[in-house]
């Protein structure tokens, strides 16, 4: 096996005295879509949010256990925030735009990392546009309001202004859950392609598309890691009575 | 009328209980809802008569002299001249000088208060903050008269510490309270995904504050310092203590740091010697109506951004 992009060793996480991680510990392979999947409450979303230390914010919590990117503890006190945060891009479950344009949207984040000549920044909103799979569809209205976008385009914009950043993780919070199903599919299809150049974690909003999109699966069960492999396994040939049950529909 | 509710007690008993409970009841029912209605009227009945009162005593004044006179630019009483301008001019003056003052300091405590402080701390300021509005405004003016006054002339180097900067100073430090829970609220209620989403692009807590939550929230900003605006313009003792309340015209920016006299101020300071009745009287309540129309308009400003927010709020 190659050697792990992300190394989470016994992360356990609490939110007062609420256990909503138990001892995790999983490797997560460079250039892959990872899935967390697993029903309500089990931790995929608190176990996103640690890698890019966007818990950080939330108070009254506590964790153990370290999650290593590169080999680097992102936990160290000598890490720069902002900086793991640009290397480690996350796209939300709601669309957010800013307020301002489709344009200002994507180079937002460029702007906030002191990036301002306009050539660059051209270069990297057609790139990350184009990654996004939402080129086409607005390259002739980069200077209209982001807002004016359908919910589907929004999200994909998000995508596209976490692109911008060049991250080298790319965080997916149940990223497709507000959209139409043509919006979902060209979501899915520009993943198979940003693989290529992200490593890409995300919870999917329903047990299809974690089938449909994963290299390999995590399955959460009330903040304890039930099991881990490949997704050509998980979801055909599961291991563990409770993955089954879930995956089967008898539960979740 | 049923008197056979409780079938198991003595039946004399029974009857003189019925007989007397209810009719207690619905008479003290029906006292004590009128009285609260006739209380609950009356309040607004005091306002409309208010207003009426102030009405037929200051309307007078705009069809006994002449507008050219109302609206003048000197204010001498005992000469018949009642020129408002100077006194218009001196509330707009100190008031905006006083927002211009409290508003920078207002959000910054307010985004403190909210964003960067510790739970703790906040659990401290806030009650703090609220403690300040408490403080009467004649101990603010007396402060102002005997600690502000004289900072002011001495480090300004003006012929008198009694000046409209003065008088700024205080107003500022007295919407400031209103300001700063307005403007918290604000913060408060933009939503966390907001934050989330400028943190996850690699925005560091600063460029978060200044360039995402501060221009979410700017709507009820713009509330917070109308609010503040209405305080400090109907604001009378302190600035009445501290402005010097010489009815001239602030024109230049040099006039900051010179006496002026707020519409307030006048209606205070001369509304005890006046005969009842007279041109001056009516003059008196005529600026009290300017005032009013004044604070009603601010209010309703400020009244139009809170339901805006609230419009928008409910779309996500």
């Amino acid at each position: 096996m190659v050697e792990p992009k992300i190394r989470i060793e016994g992360v356990s996480y609490f939110y007062g005295d609420f256990q909503a991680l138990d001892d995790i510990s999983m490797d997560i392979p460079p250039n892959s879509v990872t899935v967390f999947f697993g029903p309500a409450s089990g931790g995929k979303t608190t176990m996103l949010r640690l890698i890019n230390r966007l818990n950080d914010i939330v108070e009254g919590t506590r964790m153990s256990g370290s999650i290593l990117i590169n080999g680097k503890n992102i936990y160290d006190p000598d890490i720069n925030l902002a900086e793991l945060r640009r290397r480690v891009g996350m796209v939300f479950a709601l669309p957010l735009p800013l307020p301002g344009t489709i344009r200002e949207n994507v180079v937002y984040g460029l702007k906030l990392a002191g990036i301002v000549d306009r050539n660059r920044t051209d270069e990297v909103l057609e790139r990350s546009l184009d990654q996004a799979a939402i080129w086409e569809e607005v390259k002739d209205r980069l200077d209209s309001p982001a807002n004016a976008l359908s919910g589907g385009q929004q999200q994909r914009l998000c995508i596209a202004r976490s692109l911008a950043l060049e991250p080298e993780v790319l965080l997916l919070d149940e990223p497709t859950s507000g959209l139409d199903p043509i919006s979902t599919r060209k979501v899915e299809e520009s993943l198979h392609e940003l693989k290529k150049l992200y490593t890409i974690i995300i919870v999917p909003h329903s047990i299809q598309q974690a089938a449909r999109v994963a290299d390999q699966a995590a399955f959460f069960l009330m903040g304890k890691l039930i099991e881990y492999r490949p997704g050509t396994e998980i979801f055909t040939r599961p291991r563990e009575k409770r993955t089954e049950d879930y995956i089967t529909g008898r539960f979740g | 009328m049923n008197f056979n509710l409780a079938p198991n007690t003595n039946k004399s008993t029974t009857l003189t209980m019925k007989k007397s409970k209810p009719e207690r009841s619905t008479w003290s029912e029906f006292f004590v809802e009128s009285s609260i209605r006739v209380v609950g009227f009356s309040t607004i009945g005091f306002v409309a008569l208010i207003f009426l009162f102030l009405l037929r005593e200051g309307l007078p004044i705009f069809y006994e002299i002449s507008p050219a006179n109302v609206f003048g630019t000197r204010w001498y009483p005992t000469f018949d001249i009642f020129g408002s301008l100077p006194l218009i001019l001196g509330s707009a003056y100190v008031t905006v000088a006083s927002i211009l003052i409290a508003l920078p300091l207002g959000v910054c405590t307010a985004v403190f208060v909210r964003e960067v402080a510790p739970q703790w701390t906040r659990e401290i300021l806030k009650p703090l903050i609220e403690v300040l509005a408490g403080i009467p405004s004649v101990v603010l003016g007396f402060f102002g008269m005997h600690v502000i006054a004289p900072l002011v002339r001495i480090n300004l180097d003006a012929p008198t510490g009694l000046t409209a900067f003065t008088g700024a100073l205080l107003l500022a430090y007295m919407s400031l309270p209103t300001i700063i829970s307005v403007a918290e609220d604000a913060l408060d209620s933009v939503p966390k995904s907001y934050r989330d989403a400028a943190l996850a692009m690699g925005a560091t807590k600063w460029q978060t504050i200044w360039r995402i939550v501060v221009p979410a929230a700017r709507s009820g900003i713009a509330t917070a310092v109308m609010l503040g605006m209405g305080r400090a313009i109907g604001e009378t003792m302190a600035v009445m203590m501290v402005t010097g309340n010489a009815a001239r015209m602030p024109l230049s920016v040099n006039s900051l740091f010179m006496p002026v006299r707020t519409m307030t101020a006048t209606i205070a300071a001369e509304m005890g010697e006046v005969a009842n009745g007279s041109v001056h009287y009516h003059a008196l309540f005529g600026i009290g109506i300017m005032l009013f129309i004044l604070t009603f308009c601010i209010n309703l400003v400020a009244a139009k951004a809170i339901f805006k927010k609230r419009y928008r709020g409910g779309l996500r």
